[in-house]
């Protein structure tokens, strides 16, 4: 029989109020192998824990009840302070007499106190039945891979690196930036984007710490927290980036033309072509579906210019195995496509852009040169609209949620714009401004004064094209007046979306998603980087919309907890999991379809289902649903529970 | 097949043209319209308010004894279709107020008929492609603009009549009927509805933009759907033509009334002397008559 131990906390007034604490503790004194039973103010403070250690070391207890408030509270608190003595941690259980007795039973203090003392009972049997256990170590893979080439997993990768641990950056696209590498200056500082994000993408490709793969993506992930198995396809690029010196024969010889989706549709590219003009790394890739060869056979012309023999038209995608123990989420975002926008034209009015190819518009490197032109016959727009909060805060037709950026663009758009065009005038339609960041609102406020923007706080109903103009019907809800703009130009502020296939890769990871398909954290504010799933750790656009800063911020914070993770040699894993009785276990594998975490296998040659320790969360699935009652979990198992149980109806 | 037809108060007196014009045509097509007996007013507005199950009275009644007589009701008037299909979709998602309204008509009515427009059924149970092979008279080189209005599409969701910015039934329509379609931006915006009753001002400013657009964009007959589209647009032309004097006035037609010609009916039974603006001089110009 184990020396059992009771310690009763008042929790000042939340449990002593309302439950007698003096009381129990002197029934708890009475049962048979309890050697100690006592009470005190508070137990989590440290002459609380000391009363702990003191009676353990005295009375030789080999068993603890702690019966204060919930344990995701304290009872890590107690179990290291039992452990501080040689008792095994698992061997302190904590009695909920807060949240699940004092504090919804206030009004009874008879009732509360006899419920507090059957919770103690019942906390008791389990104790007396208690394993001693060790956590479970695993090895563990220090190398990270991050998903995504833009700033959030720029940053993330170059932080990892920097901490000495190996980095695999993938990227979709064949060049470095994401979307930042489009954006012409920056709110609030009006910082150009660009040399900045170049010289962070070349610290990248340099880095002897990070091996970068573009044109890259995950095809599958296997394994856990430490050890992921990862298989990535990188597409060919039908360029040998070995050989390639970058020299641009290539590009200049090409014969075909195509609209360019980095120019969003505003400026032309090649068949042959970088992803950008100053893209990192500068290699050019060939588009299947445009080049010439691929249509007809008919075009050889970059393979015949190449000084050094770098085309490849047999290429072949190549497959690439990969290990790494953490997995950085950097997807980033997409914007809402002008094609569902009916009210503004279904984008089939040229004079109707979003704010990415007004940005192209005012890149120095863009396809108009920084230059303000209307896209239908390149005149200077002497009169704009832009509209903020399109297909955002829209809960009935499209996003409900705020896209963050959105004000501060428009203003710095508007502000661009007055720049170059003095005589032209700007309308801005907005819901209401948001500019709650550092820097923000001076900026607004001093963009606001200086170019005499026009603010117009009303939606617009429809956008159609008329004489040549952009006819802009919306509402002054200030004025409460109709308002009619016969615009030259228009420039939508659209919702930020989750880039498209994210949703694919999160079932990949087994991570998860919003209805909105951003991934979702493990908590919005304790662990806001993390995911649901062990080791998949999230940075950027592809979480929630948010600006640079915060992205750059979110980026470090993920590749420093990261660093914390893979600072040990082993990860240690709670032991509270599933375990199978071999000789019960027929193998039917009914719990092999029920893991939620991929944690049970059958083991073909035994023919039983096992359990993988470092997948499984403990969470009880797969003995609910186990025909033969052959498993259980570490310390609750059936015999336990069935005898808590009996105190309660007893 | 043969279709259960509520005409509407408006069809019988000042749009009779259109309701004549839309029985002969069906007849040519070789389906009737078979008039509801002992119809009322449809109650002319959808209810803004969600607590006013009085206003739903009447459409309710209507569905109510359709349904008595068979499964499929058609309409004309846009208004009339706007107000019975969506009371027809209350009755199929709000069993609370469908109860309630039956209890006080003291009917049963479950909402399983079916409420399609007139242009639906040249769509879907004719077909454009089929009607255009019965045209006999087709409508070349004449430049018509369908103007939709607000009725028959919105609310879209509930609707369902069409895509919501940039609807096609119209225009498929005239299209098979040989007659060169334009497209100009105001065909889906208000005519400025009872406005003219109370702001008439109001409706004057929206017709005019509407026939200014139509016109600018070369068109040569604006085609409606609506008795009361075709009020502010066509009877209301010389208010127009008082305010702004820069306006050219334009037939308005209803599109059953261009059916008809396409079908090859005699002109005089087209019912032409309702519509404000004659539409005779443009049509003989044509050969159209």
């Amino acid at each position: 029989m184990r020396k059992l131990g009771v310690f009763i906390c008042h929790c000042g007034v939340n449990i002593a109020g309302t439950v007698d604490v003096k009381s129990v503790a002197e029934e708890m004194g009475r049962v048979e192998d309890v050697a100690h039973s006592t009470d005190y103010i508070y137990m989590c403070s440290e002459p609380g824990q000391q009363i702990i250690r003191e009676a353990i070391r005295e009375k030789g207890l080999e068993g603890v009840v702690v019966a204060c408030c919930s344990p995701s509270m304290h009872e890590n608190t107690f179990r290291k302070a039992v452990k501080s003595q040689g008792m095994n941690p698992y061997l302190c259980e904590i009695a909920n007499i807060r949240e699940q007795c004092s504090w919804v039973h206030q009004k009874d203090r008879e009732e509360a106190t006899r419920k507090a003392a059957e919770i103690i009972l019942a906390t008791l049997e389990k104790v007396r039945k208690n394993e001693s256990l060790e956590p479970i170590a695993m090895a563990i893979d220090r190398r990270v891979l991050v998903i995504g080439g833009g700033i959030a997993g720029m940053t993330a990768a170059l932080d990892l690196a920097e901490g000495g641990y190996g980095v695999v950056l993938i990227e979709r696209e064949p060049g470095l930036g994401g979307h930042m590498a489009q954006l012409s200056r920056t709110f609030p500082d009006l910082d150009p984007a660009l040399p900045g994000l170049v010289a962070k993408a070349s610290a990248v490709e340099r880095h002897p710490k990070i091996n970068l793969l573009c044109y890259s993506e995950l095809e599958d992930v296997k394994g856990y927290v430490g050890n992921f198995d990862l298989t990535v396809r990188k597409k060919a690029t039908l360029v040998d980036w070995e050989k390639c010196n970058g020299c641009g024969d290539c590009i200049r010889d090409c014969p075909v033309e195509y609209a360019s989706p980095f120019e969003r549709g505003l400026g032309m590219r090649k068949a042959i072509d970088l992803f950008y003009p100053d893209s990192v790394p500068s290699k050019p890739v060939i588009d299947r579906e445009h080049c010439q060869y691929f249509l007809d056979k008919g075009c050889r012309r970059c393979e015949e210019i190449c000084p050094k023999k770098a085309i490849n038209f047999a290429q072949k995608d190549e497959r690439i195995e990969l290990k790494a123990g953490a997995i950085v989420v950097a997807t980033g975002y997409e914007l809402y496509p002008m094609e569902r926008l009916g009210e503004y034209g279904y984008g089939q009015i040229p004079d109707v852009i979003d704010g990415l190819a007004f940005e192209r518009m005012l890149s120095p490197n863009g396809p108009t040169r920084g230059k303000i032109l209307r896209p239908s016959d390149g005149k200077v727009p002497k009169e704009m609209v832009f509209i903020q909060c399109v297909a955002s805060r829209d809960p009935d037709r499209y996003m409900p949620y705020c896209s963050r950026v959105c004000c501060m663009y428009t203003a710095k758009h508007a502000s661009f714009y007055k720049e170059q065009v003095p005589d032209g005038q700007p309308y801005i339609f907005y819901m209401d401004i948001r500019s709650d960041c550092k820097g923000y609102e001076e900026f607004l406020q001093k963009t606001i004064e200086e170019r005499g923007l026009l603010y117009l706080r009303g939606r617009v109903s429809r956008v159609f094209q008329d004489d040549g103009k952009v006819r802009v019907l919306g509402v002054d809800t200030l004025t409460g007046r109709m308002v009619e703009v016969a615009a030259d130009m228009v420039v939508l502020a659209t919702a930020i979306v989750p880039s498209p296939g994210v949703k694919d890769l999160a079932a990949k990871l087994r991570a998860t998603v919003d209805r909105h398909g951003f991934l979702t954290e493990a908590h919005i504010k304790l662990y806001p980087v993390e995911s649901s799933t062990k080791g998949i750790y999230l940075a950027g656009c592809g979480q929630s919309p948010k600006d640079i800063s915060d992205t750059v911020s979110q980026a470090s914070a993920t590749a420093s907890k990261i660093q914390a993770l893979l600072s040990t040699d082993k990860l240690l894993q709670d032991p509270l999991i599933a375990f199978v009785d071999e000789g019960i276990c027929s193998g039917c594998g009914i719990c092999v379809e029920i893991c939620p975490y991929e944690a049970r296998e059958m083991d073909r040659r035994r023919g039983i289902s096992v359990v993988h320790e470092a997948l499984c969360q403990g969470c009880g699935a797969c003995i609910a649903a186990c025909p033969n009652f052959a498993c259980e979990l570490r310390n609750s198992s059936a015999s336990q529970t069935l005898r808590m149980v009996d105190t309660f109806v007893a | 097949m043969d279709y259960l037809y509520f005409p509407g108060c408006t069809l019988y007196t000042k749009a009779k043209n259109f309701d004549q014009t839309a029985r002969n045509c069906s007849l040519l097509l070789g389906f009737e319209l078979k008039e509801l007996p002992n119809w009322t007013c449809c109650g002319a507005t959808f209810p803004l308010a969600t607590d006013n199950l009085m206003a739903l009275l009447p459409p309710a009644r209507i569905l109510a004894s359709a349904r008595e007589q068979g499964t499929v009701l058609t309409t004309l008037c846009a208004v009339c279709f706007n107000v019975i299909k969506r009371t027809n979709r209350l009755f199929q998602e709000d069993g609370e107020k469908r109860d309630k309204i039956n209890n006080f008509i003291e009917k049963n009515y479950q909402g399983d008929l079916r409420v399609v427009h007139y242009l639906e059924i040249l769509k879907q149970e004719v077909g454009f492609p089929q009607l255009k092979e019965r045209v006999k008279r087709p409508l070349t080189g004449l430049r018509a603009a369908p103007y939709y209005g607000c009725m028959l599409l919105r609310p879209f969701e509930e609707m369902e009549f069409d895509d919501k910015e940039r609807p096609t039934i119209f225009e498929g329509f005239l299209e098979a009927l040989g007659a060169k379609v334009v497209e100009f931006p105001y065909k889906i915006e208000c005519c400025g509805s009872f406005q003219s009753v109370g702001s008439p001002d109001v409706a004057t400013e929206c017709a005019y933009k509407i026939l200014g657009s139509a016109m600018k964009n070369g068109a040569e007959v604006v085609v409606s759907t609506c008795p009361m589209c075709t009020f502010n647009i066509d009877h209301k032309q010389s208010d127009i033509k008082q305010k702004y004097l820069d306006f050219k006035t334009i037939p308005v037609l209803y599109f059953t009334q261009l059916l008809g010609i396409a079908m090859g009916l005699d002109h005089r039974t087209l019912g032409f002397e309702q519509n404000f603006v004659d539409p005779l001089p443009l049509l003989k110009g044509k050969g159209l008559v």
